[in-house]
């Protein structure tokens, strides 16, 4: 018996080692630093903003709770719901006019003729030259009375325009800047996809006869979606969330007409210091990004599956 | 040897002093200690512009002076503003001494007690210098200057009046007269403007926002106050009715197009380009204008107060001023530093070159200084005239920032042919629960 007792924590830790052995080790700790840094700059920084948003949060005076009534000012708050669809609009036109210009480009760009490189790299530009500088020389160049612009124009013999400087003409104007500066990197990524193409579809097509609409319409651009499905993401996501242009530029006028959420929001926290209800415009942004992307996302993933399908 | 030097350099600084001294009846020896924080660092933040150029150009003689080390940097005018008011909401702001706009800032500082009090510092013969006295400054910066307890928060350093520029060439090729009234001005701006030749009677501000501050000049001239003895908004009366379709008028009769979306700089290209025969806007575009690099108008521009109204002639103030953070530990030190930034020979030198005027009387009505004025004698006149008829060119709200947005874009839509009664009441009804809700917090 007591050999028994004896041997029984003997026999118990004999069978505890190869247990240890066996245990696969614990890979926790080394979660812990990414998991350190998503909670202090991702996790706490969300928290803390819908936590502001719920309440009456303005520099320099003394913060109450009021629930959700930030949220139900902005229901009736025509300047934020204008705002919102100025974005629309404003995102729309510069997602759509640069896919257009820079699919055709790199058409072109994709044949092969002289000084090719050359103007490749000119065409890039536009893109590498930091946004408030450009807007700058746009702003000028925009100016009814002094501005090249309409200097131009009126070689052609059409009448002056007032570009940014009315508020019928203004987010057009803006999206003008912005798809001349963003049509290249459109046009990178979809020369990336048709050197992927392979040659084998167009020789047939050749010998079928066919046009070079039918060339494109059937064989380039269904190979080229996934890449411009990219290229309409990364616009996409970057003319919602633009700002520098349209400050620059227009601060959101003439009176608000190109007065975007992210202009606005940036008014309400920093020049109205109305830190909640700020909070509570930005909360709404972002729930209204998600949603885009995740429209976004699921197309994509229907396009894959019509893909297998028509595969299959 | 260092106080016969102080002694001298407070003469040549102050040549009004002997004056100031024997009318506020202060004893002749009190003498300040200029010396006494020697030592000490302070930190400045500027506004850019030419104050902030100004002090920087400077401060090496206030070093000299008070042995105390300065760094200053100059931000541009928004950002130097929501920097500020971050730094200070934290509490412990990175600066002791603050150039504010009171136009814009002068109820928020005071609401969060963010400057320290200077009227014991004022009081005090050991710290001031005798010629720095509070009559010396015009009854609009102490207005700016003073909390409703009668604390002097901060030192007025500049004020901004609107007045009236206009091309002579332009006036004497059509015959006109230089206006005295609205009327006159509607009149002599429709004669001058000729569409075909791309030259305009009047220009001026048109985008949200900066245009209030044309918009308030029109306004006062109409008869209109602001608030109310309780702290209402009156902006949608029949003054600013008035003041508006005035407004409409000039912006789009007789103004180059697109100038809903002009601010002062667009506005000063079509003038200093010849293509606009009026301009109503702040006193320190004189130097742009005057500078043949910058200008073909230079001495061809004439400067002249605003005109007047059918109930009255005003000219909307604005101004800015220098004060010490209430955080600061360097209270006194700031103090010496605000004092001589205000100082007689500072004030002249901003005056001279066109890119201020004081708010003291004492340096703009002195001859000498005023003699070394580089500008034409007609905007320092017309920067006298208007310091007679100054009254504050914009409400004294926390929320003016939202007012100058919600009012400025109703004008701005009058510019398109909004009617201006149903936009400024359209405004109102936002604007209203906004000031409420400040004024109960």
């Amino acid at each position: 018996m007591s050999a028994l007792t004896q041997s029984a924590p003997a026999a118990a830790q004999s069978d505890a080692a190869p247990e240890k052995e066996l245990r696969p080790p614990s890979y926790w700790p080394f979660v812990v630093p990414a998991l350190v840094v998503v909670l202090a700059i991702i996790i706490f920084p969300w928290v803390f903003t819908i936590w502001m948003s719920l309440n009456e949060w303005k520099v320099g005076a003394p913060t109450t709770f009021v629930g959700i009534s930030n949220y139900l000012r902005l229901t009736s708050d025509p300047r934020f719901l204008e705002a919102v669809g100025h974005t629309m609009v404003y995102t729309v036109l510069s997602v759509v006019l640069p896919l257009i210009l820079g699919t055709l480009s790199a058409v072109v760009f994709h044949q092969k003729f002289a000084g090719r490189g050359f103007l490749r790299g000119i065409f890039i530009m536009p893109m590498m030259a930091t946004p408030v500088a450009i807007a700058l020389v746009w702003t000028m160049m925009f100016h009814p009375q002094l501005g090249v612009l309409n200097y131009l124009l009126s070689l052609v013999g059409i009448p002056a325009q007032l570009w940014v400087f009315h508020p019928a003409t203004v987010i057009p104007s803006l999206v003008l800047v912005e798809t001349w500066q963003w049509t290249p990197l459109v046009m990178l990524i979809v020369l990336g996809g048709l050197a992927a193409i392979p040659t084998e579809p167009y020789e047939s097509a050749q010998i079928d006869g066919a046009s070079f609409w039918q060339v494109f319409r059937f064989i380039t651009l269904p190979l080229i979606m996934p890449f411009l499905f990219i290229a309409g993401m990364i616009r996409m996501i970057d003319a919602v969330k633009s700002f520098d242009i349209i400050f620059a530029i227009t601060q959101g006028g003439p009176g608000s007409a190109s007065e975007t959420i992210n202009i606005y929001l940036y008014s309400v926290a920093f020049t109205y210091y109305d830190l909640g209800y700020g909070s509570a415009i930005a909360v709404v942004f972002f729930l209204l990004i998600v949603a885009l992307a995740a429209v976004m996302l699921y197309a994509r993933q229907r396009m894959l599956w019509t893909e297998i399908a028509r595969g299959a | 040897m260092a106080n016969h030097n102080i002694s001298r350099r407070t003469l040549l600084t102050g040549t009004a002093a002997a004056g100031a001294l024997s009318l506020t009846g202060l004893p002749a020896r009190a003498e300040v200690n200029w010396k006494k924080y020697a030592g000490t660092k302070l930190e400045v933040i500027l506004a850019k512009g030419p104050r902030g150029d100004n002090l920087q150009k400077n401060i090496k003689e206030f070093t000299e002076l008070t042995g105390i080390q300065v760094e200053s940097e100059q931000i541009p005018e928004q950002q130097q503003r929501q920097k500020v008011v971050i730094e200070l909401t934290s509490g412990r702001p990175s600066f002791d001494v603050v150039h504010l706009s009171y136009h814009v800032q002068k109820r928020q500082f005071e609401k969060a007690g963010w400057l320290a009090d200077m009227t014991p510092f004022m009081k005090d013969p050991a710290l001031t210098a005798p010629d720095l006295v509070e009559s010396d400054f015009s009854a609009a910066g102490l207005q700016y200057a003073k909390n409703d307890k009668g604390q002097m928060l901060s030192l007025p350093w500049s004020v901004d009046y609107f007045i009236l520029y206009y091309n002579k060439e332009l006036f004497q090729k059509k015959g006109v007269a230089v206006p005295k009234t609205f009327d006159e001005m509607v009149a002599a701006a429709e004669k001058l403007t000729d569409a075909k030749d791309g030259t305009y009677g009047f220009v001026g501000r048109g985008l949200r926002n900066a245009n209030m501050t044309l918009w308030t000049n029109f306004f006062l001239n109409y008869g209109g106050e602001f608030l109310d003895a309780k702290g209402n908004i009156l902006t949608d009366g029949p003054e600013a009715i008035a003041a508006t379709k005035l407004y409409q008028t000039l912006l789009t009769k007789v103004a180059p197009p697109g100038v809903a979306g002009f601010n002062w700089m667009e506005s000063m290209a079509s003038f200093t380009q010849g293509r606009s025969a009026m301009w109503i806007d702040g006193v320190g575009w004189a130097p742009p204008l005057e500078d043949p690099a910058a200008s073909r108008v230079v001495g061809k521009v004439g400067y002249t107060v605003v005109p007047a109204g059918p109930k009255g002639q005003y000219s909307a103030t604005y101004g800015d001023g220098i004060g010490i953070a209430a955080a600061s530990k360097n209270k006194e030190a700031a103090y010496l530093l605000c004092q001589w930034v205000v100082s007689k020979k500072q004030g002249a030198r901003l005056l001279q070159a066109g890119g201020g005027v004081p708010f003291r009387n004492s340096i703009l009505n002195d001859a000498e200084v005023q003699s070394g004025v580089k500008m034409p004698k007609e905007w320092l006149q017309s920067v006298i005239d208007s310091a007679k008829i100054s009254k504050l060119g914009l409400p004294v709200v926390i929320p003016v920032a939202e007012f100058r947005d919600l009012v400025g874009a109703a004008l701005t839509s009058t510019l398109s042919g909004a009617d201006p009664a149903t936009e400024l009441k359209k405004a109102h009804e936002q604007y209203r629960p906004i000031l409420e809700r400040s004024e109960k917090a």
